[in-house]
């Protein structure tokens, strides 16, 4: 006689706690035997209301709170509210600072794609990526400490340029490291591009359309592995890209490996982007002389009482914006990083959406994940490069 | 945005959509929608091939508790391929449905999500309305002006029952109240 039996899909919990999970994501998946039927990620566990925090604090104070949203790539944050506050108060920076600023998204931009590459390979098994990559975070995170004192929540940038100018001997220190590391690029490829192992884990993995890639919200390295080359760097140029020149790349498959290869080609362009800036960087002024908005020199506020009354208005009340809105995006690590600030006047925003890369990118997980093996969804949270700062706000 | 650029696309809409409620903002072109032509006007915004926003950048609910229409969702459109972007605007009442747009743009499942759990706007076939950022057993809707920032609620571990307890927060001080306007 013939047996029936029947098997029903079960459903597992990916996470919280889980080291692939790459911080406190909750991910229902349920399975049939080893394959993925549906996924669906809970998010939400590191949230800590920073849209509200933001409505409650000076444009000045609400700065930190950057950091520490996408808290692998932080200036890269910052950069985006101090545009967009500049963009409501009707002012630029000067230029030095505005290359200062170039510099060190790029360098965040790289402090990132190593934190990716180092992260991916060892989701996927290669756990001497992330000991070679880590080794050159530190250089960048002694670089973040010489010009911040803070190796990783810097609260470096500032709306009307930065915070203090480069210390003696750190532009040098940073074309160094400039010069240095195509080389270290090359090591990782070396381990990983051609590797059997590698390409057979991720080509043709969470493969991604341009019509899927457009409707699912998909910005930065993962529209541009899906071979849309768009990049606010170029479309819509803020400080000193417009004076830079980098390519773009794409991928062409859409699968996890060309995403890969598009941010290992980042990787290279920003360095690109990184010794031109220090070429044509001019001396001067690193933020604004209207005291109305930015603090004057510590020099000064010991011997000058103007200085000092600007200094306690602006540490305490703030600058006052006028009222109106503004959206204003830049192109962090992760993709388009966006800011809606609504200002009704008064030195507090009235309200500040922030639009992260990630929400949408683990969003698109949904999409991705059915049909896979249940190995390849590490993969595929590897591939889309998210951290919970950003996503959960 | 270019003034330039603006124009160009000011004029596109124009010519492709008459019927729309435009307003020219320094660096942004927005459009003020109804809620019935929501759904309608999006698609069109999508399709369109002179429009081409074929991407949903953002959607976030703003509160104004004094206005007589309290909510306010805006959405951030996007146009890779002609590189603009515009945005729109659609006023809401205090516990009115609001047509799901999920369907054409699947990344607005989440966001739809994330403006329910914040503002407590409902949306219209939607395909799984629930909260998303706060907990799941989470009561009130934050970034409503009248929700402190404090929060409502504390938890503690209570050692005699053995386990966690939420209590009605007990911080409140006059001057941690929310502030009701910006000094």
């Amino acid at each position: 006689m013939e047996q029936r039996k029947e098997i029903e899909n079960y459903t597992i919990n990916f996470g919280p706690q889980h080291p692939a999970a790459h911080g406190v994501l909750r991910l229902l998946l349920e399975l049939d035997g080893e394959v993925v039927e549906r996924a669906d990620p809970h998010i939400g566990l590191l949230h800590r209301g920073t849209e509200k925090l933001l409505e409650h604090k000076t444009y000045l104070q609400g700065l930190p709170y950057w950091d520490r949203l996408d808290y692998m790539s932080m200036m890269s944050q910052e950069h985006t509210w101090v545009l967009a506050v500049e963009k409501l108060l009707g002012v630029t920076a000067p230029e030095r600072a505005q290359y200062i600023r170039t510099i060190f998204a790029e360098l965040t931009r790289i402090l990132n794609h190593l934190l990716f590459v180092g992260a991916h390979g060892l989701d996927v098994g290669a756990m001497t990526m992330f000991i070679y990559c880590f080794r050159e975070r530190e250089a960048i995170m002694d670089m973040y400490e010489a010009v911040c004192g803070a190796r990783m929540h810097a609260a470096y940038f500032r709306p009307g340029g930065v915070a203090k100018d480069l210390p003696d001997g750190l532009a040098e220190k940073i074309r160094a490291f400039a010069d240095d590391f195509p080389k270290k690029i090359d090591e990782y490829e070396t381990l990983l591009t051609n590797n059997r192992i590698w390409k057979q884990r991720l080509v043709g993995v969470g493969v991604v359309t341009a019509e899927q890639a457009l409707d699912m919200g998909c910005v930065g390295p993962m529209l541009r592995g899906s071979g849309i080359a768009y990049d606010l760097r170029k479309a819509e140029p803020y400080d000193a890209y417009d004076r830079c020149d980098f390519d773009i790349p794409v991928g062409k498959n859409g699968d996890c490996y060309d995403r890969y290869l598009v941010r290992v080609e980042e990787l290279r362009q920003s360095t690109r982007i990184i010794q031109q800036c220090l070429d044509k960087m001019p001396e001067g002024d690193v933020k604004l002389a209207n005291f109305k908005l930015s603090i004057p020199k510590r020099e000064d506020m010991h011997g000058g009482m103007e200085s000092l009354i600007h200094h306690f208005k602006l540490v305490s009340e703030g600058f006052t914006v006028a009222p109106g809105e503004v959206y204003l995006a830049t192109e962090s690590p992760k993709g388009e990083l966006g800011v809606y600030i609504i200002s009704r006047g008064g030195s507090k925003p009235y309200r500040v959406k922030i639009r992260a890369a990630g929400f949408n990118h683990l969003q698109a997980l949904k999409t991705m994940c059915p049909g896979h093996m249940i190995a390849d969804v590490t993969t595929m949270m590897g591939t889309i490069d998210i951290v919970f700062g950003e996503i959960d706000r | 945005m270019t003034p330039n650029k603006l124009d160009r696309l000011e004029q596109e809409v124009r010519t492709r959509l008459p019927a729309l409620t435009m307003e020219r903002l320094t660096d942004a072109l927005v459009i003020h929608l109804a809620m019935g032509d929501l759904v309608q006007t999006m698609i069109r915004l999508r399709d369109d091939i002179a429009l081409d926003f074929k991407l949903l950048i953002d959607l976030a609910g703003v509160h104004y508790p004094e206005r007589e229409v309290p909510f306010e969702l805006v959405y951030q459109l996007l146009s890779v391929h002609k590189n603009h972007r515009i945005r729109v605007k659609l006023p809401v009442p205090e516990g009115v449905l609001v047509p799901s747009i999920s369907g054409v743009w699947s990344c607005a499942d989440w966001y739809e999500r994330e403006a329910y759990d914040m503002f407590g706007i409902l949306f219209s076939g939607h395909p799984d309305l629930r909260r998303i950022l706060n907990d799941y057993d989470f009561h009130g809707y934050p970034l409503r002006k009248d929700f402190p920032v404090t929060g409502l609620v504390e938890s503690r571990y209570d050692v005699a029952r053995g386990m966690l307890v939420k209590e009605p927060i007990r911080l409140k001080r006059e001057d941690k109240e929310p502030y009701r306007e910006s000094p």
